[in-house]
């Protein structure tokens, strides 16, 4: 109860950065949003339970296409309300949950790199669907989404991407919200046994198989809404759009976020909009020769945003969440014991990833 | 739950240093000594090769004008976003080029799943949206979308042509369709459909861009006994068509669309053995080829490829490049000396643009599509180079009807008047 409290305030003050921010902020405010209710679920999955997924940005598709189909046959009849597109998406949010749990159950026996390998290969094989079935997919050139402008009550000039932010950033705190309800509760507990000690929390009476799948379903369903948020964004939806890329950029999200901490996930989000916007702008206005610019078009973007990762992984191992946390922990006794957070991290990751 | 309030100390962080490139007066993107348009184009990923290199002639044209004092005073600024040719990637890119950047026009934006997703957000912000690159017939709605604009001829009259043709010149034979499994193939098929009939076309097949295997196909169209294989393929697939073809032992006369059949795109991806399988390769074409060395616009883009494009290795997509910089100059300069959005809309509306183009564009206030005709080029002794009357038709079922192919040469310093 007191999250919800909290969740109350983030969202009253979200609501008023909407308004302060440009129609660009807050379209990049809302990718950030869609983004973090996937990262968060992952997080969740991967920090808490100690089961690394590479599939969840195909698992985004299963939520993301049910929106476009959804919503295009209520237009296709002559419906159009604004319910029709809670109805897509609790749609896509379900189909998402039901796929999970399809994965979850096989994965639930595997561990380390075959569970990798396993959800690698959902992230390979998911977007070809759309291909096989082109009639109902359209391969890929995809779909597009048919979408209402802002409620009219909003007025006249409500900006479209204020609307497009309200409807994610919704989204976002609602999964920030039950996660954070689930981190504290009994089940969250019940997680972090089974990724401590799986022999001793059976002793425990907890049922470690029903557990390691319900945390998939989980995290499946909340990388099911930011599938559909991805859609109402982006208006379309394509297999370009759910590739492997996307499945890797959520886990970059998490780890250099912060593993296991839904902070941490905001944080993931926000480098996961901001950093390639940021490279971009610095590199823009390079002056170069026509030769070199041909041969960096696009690359040097690519080349930057890899190199401040890598930085940012060696200067903060622990994440964005963990180096704050460090900097709150360590500035009043002075300094810390050197490579500690390091030698910390990499043991909490080899514990939670080779399980 | 400290979540929130971090999430909007740095999102109001970033909101400090929104302003850059933002315009002075009230026309987005036009001040007295600048005009900024920008545009999507994939620079990196699988569809960046050859066409990586159009928007690189453009800017470069815009280069050379500005260099000759831009247009009534003001410099062209290119600003080209990489959307890896990923629809959710091109929503991102083109709100930052209007909504951040302040962009006066989007220009060339290229491909048709990504710049279909945009078109509905350019049309509700009012943003010319000019010569999209890319030959689906999407762009020809005035009354839904009155400010976008096609370049390509669509490739349901590129069908209609290249029928005509077979009708024509090579008839009698088995007709087969190889098509990629979208807008392109499916317009393409409907226009060869419409001249030939569907029972003229005795096998059509598709591919999937994600799928490299085109053996399947291939296959069945030499079960078929096809003698001329209508190809709607980019050019990897066109490439990979013909050398699967060559590895089984199918023969057939190729006739490929014009975005697919670029003599040196695929020679590069062909290698040096498989080169002569080119040989005798029909396509329609509507810009001059590189190989018509003495031909005024080609001397003319030649020259400013080596001065202003560091000299980038010639192909049709560097044309291309030089042939959409060119043609917005003469919109920009049509739009008069102090241009509003309205006001460059309504002047390709108007139209009477030339060009080193052999057809003409169809712009009106009714006509939004591009080019509105072909002309036949074959492939021989390692040259492409066109051949016969320009033929013209509509996207329906007008018929395909032959007219004069006139190119004015360039003006003298190649800058339109």
């Amino acid at each position: 109860m007191k999250n919800l409290g909290v969740a109350a305030i983030a969202a009253a003050l979200l609501l008023a950065l909407t308004y302060v921010l440009d129609p660009f902020r807050d379209y990049q405010l809302a990718t950030a949003a869609a983004y973090l209710c996937a990262v968060a679920g992952l997080t969740m999955l991967i920090g808490l339970n100690g089961q690394l997924s590479l599939g969840h940005g195909a698992l985004m598709a299963f939520g993301a296409y049910p929106v476009a189909l959804v919503q295009n046959a209520f237009a296709n009849r002559g419906i159009s309300s604004h319910w029709t597109l809670l109805i897509a998406v609790l749609t896509g949010v379900a189909v998402a949950t039901v796929v999970g749990a399809v994965v979850g159950v096989a994965a639930a026996r595997l561990h380390g790199p075959y569970l990798a390998g396993l959800t690698l290969v959902v992230a390979v094989a998911v977007p070809a669907l759309a291909t096989v079935f082109s009639g109902v997919f359209h391969g890929d050139q995809g779909l597009s989404v048919y979408l209402l402008p802002p409620p009219a009550a909003l007025g006249p000039n409500f900006p479209f991407e204020r609307w497009q932010a309200w409807l994610a950033l919704a989204a976002a705190v609602l999964t920030v919200l039950l996660l954070a309800n689930l981190h504290g509760s009994r089940f969250g507990r019940t997680l972090r046994a089974v990724r401590d000690d799986e022999v001793a929390a059976r002793l425990a009476g907890i049922r470690v198989g029903r557990t390691r799948v319900l945390a998939f379903v989980v995290s499946a369903a909340c990388a099911g809404l930011a599938g559909a948020m991805f859609a109402v964004l982006a208006q379309s939806v394509s297999p370009s759009a759910f590739t492997l890329t996307l499945s890797l950029n959520l886990l970059l999200a998490v780890v250099v976020g912060g593993l296991g901490s839904l902070a941490g996930a905001v944080w993931g989000s926000l480098l996961l909009v901001l950093l390639p916007w940021l490279v971009d702008t610095l590199t823009a206005d390079l002056a170069l020769s026509p030769d070199v610019r041909q041969r960096l078009a696009g690359n040097l973007p690519l080349a930057l945003f890899g190199l401040l990762l890598v930085i940012v992984m060696i200067a903060a191992p622990g994440g964005v969440q963990g180096l704050l946390k460090g900097v709150l922990k360590h500035v009043p006794q002075g300094k810390a014991p050197p490579g500690g957070g390091r030698r910390r991290f990499a043991a909490g990751l080899r514990d939670r990833l080779h399980r | 739950m400290v979540a929130a309030g971090l999430l909007l100390a740095s999102a109001t962080a970033c909101t400090d240093d929104s302003g850059g490139g933002s315009a002075g007066g009230s026309v987005p993107g036009v001040t007295e000594t600048e005009v900024i348009v920008g545009t999507h184009h994939p620079l990196t990923g699988r569809a960046a090769a050859g066409y990586s290199k159009i928007h690189a002639a453009t800017k470069a044209y815009f280069d050379y004008v500005n260099a000759n004092g831009g247009v009534d005073g003001r410099k062209i600024t290119y600003k080209v976003m990489d959307d890896g040719y990923n629809p959710a990637n091109t929503q991102q890119v083109v709100r930052q080029l209007v909504l951040q950047d302040k962009v006066f026009a989007i220009l060339n934006g290229l491909g048709t799943p990504t710049h279909t997703g945009v078109l509905d957000f350019l049309n509700t912000n009012r943003v010319p949206d000019l010569f999209v690159a890319s030959g689906s017939r999407t762009w020809n709605q005035p009354e839904k979308y009155p400010n976008t604009f096609g370049f390509n001829p669509d490739y349901t009259i590129e069908g209609k042509i290249i029928a005509n043709y077979i009708k024509t010149s090579l008839p009698g034979r088995k007709v087969c369709v190889f098509g990629q499994n979208d807008d392109f193939g499916a317009d393409g098929l409907k226009g060869v459909q419409a001249v030939l009939g569907s029972d003229g076309i005795v096998r059509s097949e598709t591919y999937d861009v994600t799928n490299t295997n085109v053996a399947p196909a291939i296959g069945a169209f030499k079960s078929a006994g096809c003698q001329v294989t209508v190809s709607f393929t980019v050019p990897a697939f066109t490439a990979l068509a013909m050398g699967t073809a060559a590895q089984i032992g199918f023969r057939t006369q190729w006739i490929v669309s014009n975005v697919g059949s670029d003599y040196p795109t695929l020679a590069g991806l062909l290698k040096t053995e498989g080169t002569p399988l080119l040989e005798g390769m029909l396509s329609p074409g509507y810009l001059p080829s590189i190989f018509q060395t003495d031909n005024p616009w080609i001397v003319l883009f030649s020259r400013l490829n080596q001065q202003y494009n560091g000299n980038a290795p010639l192909d049709g997509n560097v044309i291309y490049g030089f042939a959409v910089g060119y043609l917005f100059v003469q919109a920009l300069k049509a739009a008069g000396p102090d241009p509003t959005r309205e006001g460059i809309v309504a002047a390709v509306e108007k139209g009477g643009f030339t060009g080193p183009s052999v057809a003409p564009l169809r712009f009106s206030a009714n006509d939004h599509s591009g080019y509105g005709g072909l002309q036949m080029a074959q492939v021989k002794g390692g040259k492409q180079l066109p051949f016969g009357p320009l033929y013209t038709t509509d996207d329906g079922t007008g018929p395909v009807q032959q007219s004069d192919a006139v190119v004015n040469p360039p003006p003298d310093n190649g800058i339109p008047s």
